[in-house]
């Protein structure tokens, strides 16, 4: 795997371009993100965070510049289901039992019946819900629903998994809870990892590198390297923790200050 | 599984207090046969009545059913046609929202005009029109209002709008359809009888009832009532239970009524 996993080069989005009240969201964007790598994008709202993951994602198209996935434009990332999502509502099928939810990709990529249940019975132990496969949605607390939505992104095995603000609605507890859920998931999975968030330590805790946006364009206003070695929940209250959020929350200071 | 069902004698209990403490009071207060017959005297008109009931409930029973079912599948399909084209959605819906508002029952003289006075078929279009419209919107709406992630989700996996149609919309709209199936089922009787007032075929309910009350002999014209609401009741019941076989995943959820 050479290719790098992103290369986004010269982005640019406006929204109802042509009209009266076009909107300029994003502007000039050059980012490139290495295999294996977990990169969060920060800022305040209206910077255009979540429409950079969605043009990542080939959900929007830019109004300039290209994105490239592994070497292969958005729009055939997307196709070859190089993608794994994950938004800040679980937005699990009501209908569908929790292992029946995790299986859905599979099932869109044609895997036997037997496959699928292996996969999501593995995915399910993963995310530490073994028993509630049979259980419909409604029947787990936000935070399982939220492991049950990541499992689902996962189950594939996508390249690159895109998320937007997946811990947004949960308590703060349960949120650290996922957070180290997610690094352990993420170090096993092998993935790499865009993530929006607006909160610093969480951007601080997870990411090997921290894009910080700045509003209306968007743009990148900076980009901080985070290296916290091994996570667990004393690195919380560490020294180098608190380095990390103190240099975003100077850098998200500047963003405010200059806007 | 308890609370599936709510209990079902509270409901029959407070209803035969009501059918003894109307004997009572006809009784105490000799009121008039002619302005409020006594459920006794009812009963016993469903006896005396009962071979020209039974054939005009059947019949009114027909025009139900074979109306209701003709407008919930085109009420369906037309809301699965709109789905998949935002501009139809955007002229019709509203249309179909506006005209659902009116009286729709009021169009009964003009399809006996269109389909003959005496022809069930200007009845059954009453019903038809009636049951079409809010299985239409409420469908339209099922299939449409669905959270926007999951439909992200669906195209950041490559799924065509066909797939999302068959593995979200649909099962999305499930809900509203059987909920509209429900409201409408009891519609459609109200509708049928209502119709033939109006016109179509004798041996009905509808001419029934205005005959025998034209005569004053309002013991069979409640006797066709009870009748009618039995088709009602049945109706009802059986939409009901469809409802809940068919969302398994509803069952016992407390965020679901």
């Amino acid at each position: 795997m050479t290719d790098p996993a992103i290369v986004a080069s010269g982005i640019g989005k406006i929204f109802n371009r042509n009209s009266d009240n076009a909107v300029t969201a994003l502007t000039d964007i050059d980012l490139s993100v290495e295999p294996g790598e977990f990169v969060s994008l920060i800022g305040p709202s209206g910077c255009g965070k979540s429409t950079m993951l969605r043009i990542f994602g080939d959900l929007i198209s830019a109004t300039t510049g290209s994105v490239e996935v592994f070497g292969k434009p958005a729009s055939q990332a997307r196709l070859d289901r190089d993608y794994g999502m994950a938004f800040q509502k679980a937005g699990l099928f009501d209908w569908r039992k929790v292992s029946a939810n995790i299986e859905l990709p599979l099932e869109l990529a044609g895997w036997s019946k037997d496959r699928r249940a292996y996969r999501s019975q593995e995915m399910l132990s993963l995310v530490k819900l073994q028993d509630f496969g049979d259980n419909y949605p409604w029947q787990l607390s936000g935070g399982m629903q939220q492991r049950v939505a990541i499992a689902r992104a996962l189950s594939f095995e996508p390249k690159l998994l895109l998320m937007d603000e997946p811990f947004g609605a949960l308590d703060e507890m349960t949120r650290e809870h996922m957070q180290v859920e997610l690094l352990r998931i993420y170090r096993e999975a092998g993935t790499t990892v865009v993530f929006v968030t607006h909160s610093i330590p969480e951007a601080a805790f997870l990411s090997d590198r921290v894009v910080v946006l700045s509003p209306r364009p968007g743009r990148v206003h900076s980009v901080i390297d985070v290296d916290l070695g091994v996570r667990n929940e004393d690195t919380r209250e560490s020294e180098r923790f608190f380095r990390a959020t103190t240099e975003i929350r100077e850098a998200l200071r500047s963003v405010e200050a200059n806007s | 599984m308890k609370a599936r069902f709510a209990p079902f004698w509270p409901p029959v209990v407070v209803g035969a207090i009501i059918v003894l403490g109307w004997e009572g009071v006809v009784n105490l207060f000799d009121i008039k046969e002619f302005l409020l017959p006594k459920p006794s005297s009812i009963v016993r008109a469903l006896g005396d009545q009962w071979t020209p009931l039974r054939e005009a409930g059947w019949e009114t029973g027909k025009t139900a059913v074979v109306g209701l079912l003709a407008g919930v599948v085109m009420g369906a399909l037309l809301a699965l046609v709109i789905s998949r084209f935002a501009w139809l959605r955007g002229s019709v819906t509203p249309l179909a929202v506006a005209l659902n508002a009116t009286p729709i029952i009021a169009l009964a003289p003009i399809f006996n005009a269109w389909f003959g006075i005496t022809d069930f078929r200007s009845n059954m279009a009453v019903v038809i029109v009636v049951v079409f419209f809010p299985v239409f919107i409420n469908t339209a709406k099922g299939l449409t209002e669905v959270e926007p992630n999951q439909i992200e989700l669906m195209r950041s996996l490559a799924a065509s709008e066909t797939t999302v149609l068959r593995m979200v919309r649909v099962p999305n709209a499930l809900p509203f359809f059987l909920t509209s199936l429900r409201l409408s089922a009891p519609l459609s009787v109200i509708a049928a009888i209502v119709a033939e007032y109006f016109g179509g075929p004798q041996n009905r309910l509808g001419p029934f009832i205005t005959q025998n009350a034209s005569f004053s002999r309002y013991a069979n014209a409640w006797a066709a009532i009870v009748v009618a609401s039995a088709i009602g009741l049945a109706l009802f019941a059986m939409s009901a239970v469809i409802e809940k076989v068919s969302m398994p995943w509803k069952q016992g959820d407390p965020a679901a009524t």
